[in-house]
């Protein structure tokens, strides 16, 4: 049995604004165990990043609320003080931030920001740590690393700029490694290759590892189990395999049913979830999916537990109060999994 | 490097000639304005105007009399109308007691100006803050000759607290010092409100972007995260401000400052000559700090491409 | 009748409109206005400028019904009675009557046994109505400047600009004083040299630049924008393209530097005055008023620091209000999350 590393219940985060309380994160909770993937997928506004930076305490701000835990092998984390978090950012909880160019600091050498990392947390040499520094960025393959630890952020590419910002985050080789979107802002081809850094990552070390991303092809490729958010909420959460064969959410049927797939033929459009994510300030009564949703009825109106509802599978968790052989009669359009266009209930 | 050092002197040859061909002008243009007169004296008759006319070149046309007076002050000869001193020597001999001013003052304008910026964004919207931008407010809402009076008036007339006026010599640094605080703070205090201002906004700004939550997410301490991410980023803009406001101090408020505390430097020297339409020191005086102007608008922009390397040093 | 267009001919009546909910969109100045508006701060000091305008303009009021003395009255051997007794307006020893708070000698007299009230009304008067004119020639110049060398390349930008640049780059005292000497002498053109116009075209043509720089810079980076070339394929020639497609666009950075300037016009005039390069005899501003009063410092503080405090309000309430203009014209978000 892994270990536990990460032990979230019932997180709630809310931030105080000039036009009304914003119930960023409602009620989510997940476990992570070492060597596991957990992919946290969602849209903009999801809450997704929100609930990962809450975990490192970077949300902390005068008008944000918390509720509810996160523990970090035993150790509270949404309550502990500022100096306590300060000693485990990095060390046994790092991040890998979404745009490179601007996560990393303009106007510092690129090794000296691996140096800083290090000797935050560990009492060695300048040298001593640039040695580390050095090897940590050969390690994610960037070439000529003695030399390139002396250029610049803007001096770099890209990918590139994203492998130093892995380095950054395992340097001091954390148990918990979250990456935010972190392929997001690259093309492509760089993506397939920042993806195998971090498969690679997690064969050779043990770390958990929080994937947030709103790509599902990236999650096909990379996680042991899914989270889906919408509007604050986790609204499914599951294995791999039960979220992409089974699932049964309407909003992940949405999300499956946008991804072109290589195996089918293309569909005559590929069926998008109509509508907007609700504000957070309004938020719908009852279950924040319902105005888009084609199958939503008069019971939505209740916000639906987050419990299992699939025989057999007590960790498939799901916010929808469908019958499971309904949603499974529903989900298709098409001869693939899809969110159909339809009046809303 | 080289291409900038050129292109930067070579404008601040354009602008001193410039300058030179605009105060000499703007002197021409007087018509009651009749130096040969002036250095003649008052009750001269009108051949002995003449002759110093004649001596002086006052006679000659116009371009004439610029090529000549430039030539004078380039080989250090030029003399003022006034009490026929050379003027290089006198700018050389005042020099240091405007610096005196000058220079202390700025340091502890720019001193100050980092640490009430850095205080008041930290405690943004709290009194301490508050009392901030109220300092900057006023501080450019008053002019310097008003402050300098009145700092005389309470500290060194009602109070007794320092020396009315005058300069004293390096030689005692005390007395030095001494006699030179209150008009210290009197250039200080203009500037260091809003200057504080900008340091404010430029920390509040920073501390929203996203590198600054990256160097907190290594753990760094908030202390740590402010000084060598957030306040060395933020100081960008009132470094480039300061170089030219420095050197625009050296015209400006210098002048009158220098007046009020009747101290000898040379602002004093140009206020005096403008007060006796004494062309050649107000000429030197403005083609000093065009160059200072140009001089310290090539530091501030070398400092700039020091610190934040994004940035190649362009002509 | 209708005709084919669908207007309607005058004379047909129109049923009252049914009210229905507004979706008018709120343009960016009225949102402003009404965020001014709320800045209870500004708007105090907004309303204690006009005071103070409204007192200096009255100037003439008040010395002829309630001081019924001249601005350049001397009055040396004058008696006027304060509290029932009866006191000289100078002393026998040459002081002069310090504030009565009177309609006589409000703030007192001068060496010359003028009433101070007066003169200081009269100074503001002058000193806001040069600064008033600077700021109206460097708000119209400078915007002009800044528009046909962001907007023009080629001869007028090489004609301009360095100009611009010259100017920008003379120490202000300097320039402005060297001017001020020069003119206040000879005089320019038909204007004479005693004329207020003289010092106020001297501090608009000085500031300038401070204007043009941040127009041109807006200018320049509009220019680029779509909505220029589609005015442009449209077959708009440059003058029409600058007045009605950048002018609006640039305006919000004219109209928060409009209290800027004119505070910095009020200031100059006064540094200008104090060493004898502004206004001239017999006029006078809150500058020459300092000035004077200087020499008295020690006797009198007053004589300077009335006219001081005066200037210092008015300059202040000045920037107070440009600020709040600033801050509604540009609202940061309210929130402000740490992350």
């Amino acid at each position: 049995m892994a270990e536990r590393l990460l032990d979230v219940e019932s997180l709630k985060v809310t931030f105080a604004t000039e036009d009304g309380l914003v119930h960023a994160v409602d009620d989510v909770s997940f476990t992570l165990d070492r060597g596991e993937v957990l992919a946290l997928v969602g849209e903009s506004g999801s809450g997704k990043s929100v609930t990962v930076m809450t975990l490192m305490g970077l949300t902390r701000s005068p008008n944000a609320r918390f509720e509810g835990s996160a523990r970090l092998r035993g150790e509270e984390l949404v309550t502990a003080p500022d100096e306590k978090l300060e000693k485990i950012r990095g060390r046994e909880i790092a991040m890998i931030f979404q745009d490179p160019i601007s996560s990393l600091s303009p106007v510092m050498r690129v090794g000296d920001q691996i140096v800083e990392q290090i000797r935050a947390h560990e009492k060695v040499s300048k040298a001593e740590a640039m040695d580390r520094a050095v090897n940590l960025m050969e390690r994610v393959g960037i070439p000529r690393a003695r030399d390139r630890a002396r250029s610049y952020p803007h001096e770099f590419s890209g990918g590139m700029r994203q492998r130093v910002m892995i380095a950054l985050a395992l340097s001091l080789s954390p148990s918990v490694l979250i990456a935010d979107e972190p392929t997001t802002a690259l093309d492509v081809t760089i993506q397939a290759q920042i993806l195998q850094e971090i498969k690679d990552l997690r064969e050779q070390s043990d770390s958990g590892v929080i994937f947030v991303t709103h790509d599902l092809g990236v999650v096909a490729d990379v996680a042991d189990r899914v989270l889906v958010m919408y509007a604050g909420r986790v609204v499914e959460q599951g294995t791999l395999d039960e979220i992409f064969y089974d699932p049964q959410h309407p909003y992940t049927w949405g999300l499956l049913g946008s991804v072109t797939r290589m195996d089918r033929n293309p569909p005559h459009r590929l069926p998008a979830i109509p509508g907007l994510p609700p504000s957070l300030l309004n938020a719908p009564v009852g279950c924040h999916f319902r105005p888009r949703c084609p199958r939503a009825f008069d019971r939505c109106t209740e916000v639906p537990l987050l419990e299992s509802r699939v025989e057999g599978t007590p960790e498939h968790v799901d916010r929808c109060w469908l019958e499971v052989s309904e949603k499974r009669r529903r989900r298709e359009v098409e001869g693939r999994i899809g969110l159909a266009a339809g009046t809303v209930a | 490097m080289a291409r900038f050092i050129v292109r930067r002197s070579l404008s601040a040859i354009a602008l001193l000639f410039a300058v030179s061909v605009v105060v000499f002008g703007i002197f021409e243009v007087i018509p009651s304005y009749n130096p040969a007169r002036a250095i003649a004296g008052r009750n001269a008759n009108p051949a002995t105007v003449q002759e110093v006319s004649h001596k002086f070149g006052f006679d000659k046309p116009v371009y004439i009399q610029y090529a000549n007076t430039m030539k004078l002050i380039f080989t250090g000869q030029v003399i003022d109308y006034q009490d026929d001193l050379n003027v290089v020597d006198q700018f050389a001999h005042k020099f240091p007691v405007t610096l005196s001013l000058v220079i202390p003052a700025a340091l502890l304008w720019f001193g100050l100006a980092v640490v009430f910026g850095s205080i008041s964004a930290l405690r943004a919207g709290k009194f301490a803050d508050r009392a901030v931008m109220v300092g900057a407010i006023l501080g450019v809402s008053v002019p310097v000759f008003l402050l300098a009076a009145l700092l005389l008036y309470v500290f060194a007339f009602k109070l007794s607290w320092f020396p009315n006026t005058g300069y004293s010599g390096l030689s005692n640094p005390t007395q030095w010092a001494y006699h030179l605080i209150l008009p210290w703070i009197a250039i200080a205090a203009l500037s260091i409100g809003f200057y504080s201002r900008v340091l404010r906004s430029s920390i509040l700004d920073m501390s929203t972007q996203d590198f600054v939550r990256t160097a907190r997410a290594k753990g760094l301490s908030g202390g740590q995260v402010f000084r060598r991410h957030i306040l060395r980023n933020s100081m960008m803009p009132i470094i480039t401000m300061f170089g030219l406001d420095f050197a625009l101090l050296l015209g400006g408020a210098a002048l009158v400052t220098e007046t009020v505390f009747n101290l000898p430097g040379i602002g004093q020297y140009e206020a005096q000559a403008i007060g006796n339409l004494d062309v050649p020191p107000i000429l030197v005086g403005a083609m000093f700090t065009a160059f200072f102007v140009v001089l310290f608008g090539a530091f501030s922009d070398i400092l700039y491409a020091l610190l934040d390397p994004r940035i190649r040093l362009t002509g | 009748m209708t005709d084919t267009t669908g207007v309607i001919s005058a004379g047909a009546a129109e049923p009252a409109p049914v009210a229905e909910p507004r979706t008018v969109g709120v343009g960016p100045y009225q949102l402003a206005w009404r965020r001014l508006r709320r800045n209870k701060v500004a708007m105090a000091f907004g309303s204690l400028f006009l005071v103070l305008v409204a007192m200096c303009f009255l100037a003439p009021v008040y010395s002829k019904d309630i001081a019924k003395i001249g601005a350049n009255t001397n009055n040396v051997t004058g008696t006027i009675t304060v509290g029932g007794k009866q006191e000289n307006v100078v002393s026998t020893d040459g002081v002069p009557i310090g504030p009565t708070f009177t309609r006589h000698y409000f703030f007192g007299a001068d060496e010359n046994g003028r009433d101070l009230a007066v003169r200081l009304l009269y100074g503001g008067r002058t000193s806001l109505i040069i600064g008033g004119i600077a700021t109206l020639i460097i708000i119209v110049l400078g915007t002009l400047v800044g528009l046909l060398t962001g907007f023009f390349r080629g001869p007028v930008d090489a004609t301009l600009r360095p100009l611009m640049e010259l100017i920008w780059s003379f120490p202000v005292v300097i320039l402005g004083v060297s001017l001020g000497t020069a003119l206040a002498l000879g005089g320019i053109g038909p204007i004479k040299g005693n004329s207020l116009l003289i010092p106020a075209l001297i501090i608009g043509v000085v500031y300038i630049p401070y204007l043009g720089k941040p127009i041109r810079g807006e200018v320049l980076r509009l220019r680029e924008q779509d909505f220029v070339e589609a005015a442009r394929a449209q077959g708009m020639g440059p003058w029409r393209i600058m007045l009605t497609e950048i002018l609006p666009n640039a305006a919000s950075t004219i109209i928060v530097f409009v209290p800027m300037m004119l505070a910095y016009s009020i200031l100059l005039e006064s540094y200008l005055s104090f060493l004898g390069a502004g206004v001239q005899a017999p006029n006078a501003s809150w500058g020459t008023l300092i000035s004077d009063g200087l020499n008295y410092i020690s006797t009198t503080p007053t004589f300077s620091l009335i006219p001081g405090a005066m200037l210092v309000l008015t300059v202040l309430a000045v920037n107070v209000v440009g600020d709040g203009v600033r801050d509604a014209l540009d609202p940061r978000a309210q929130i402000r999350i740490k992350t």
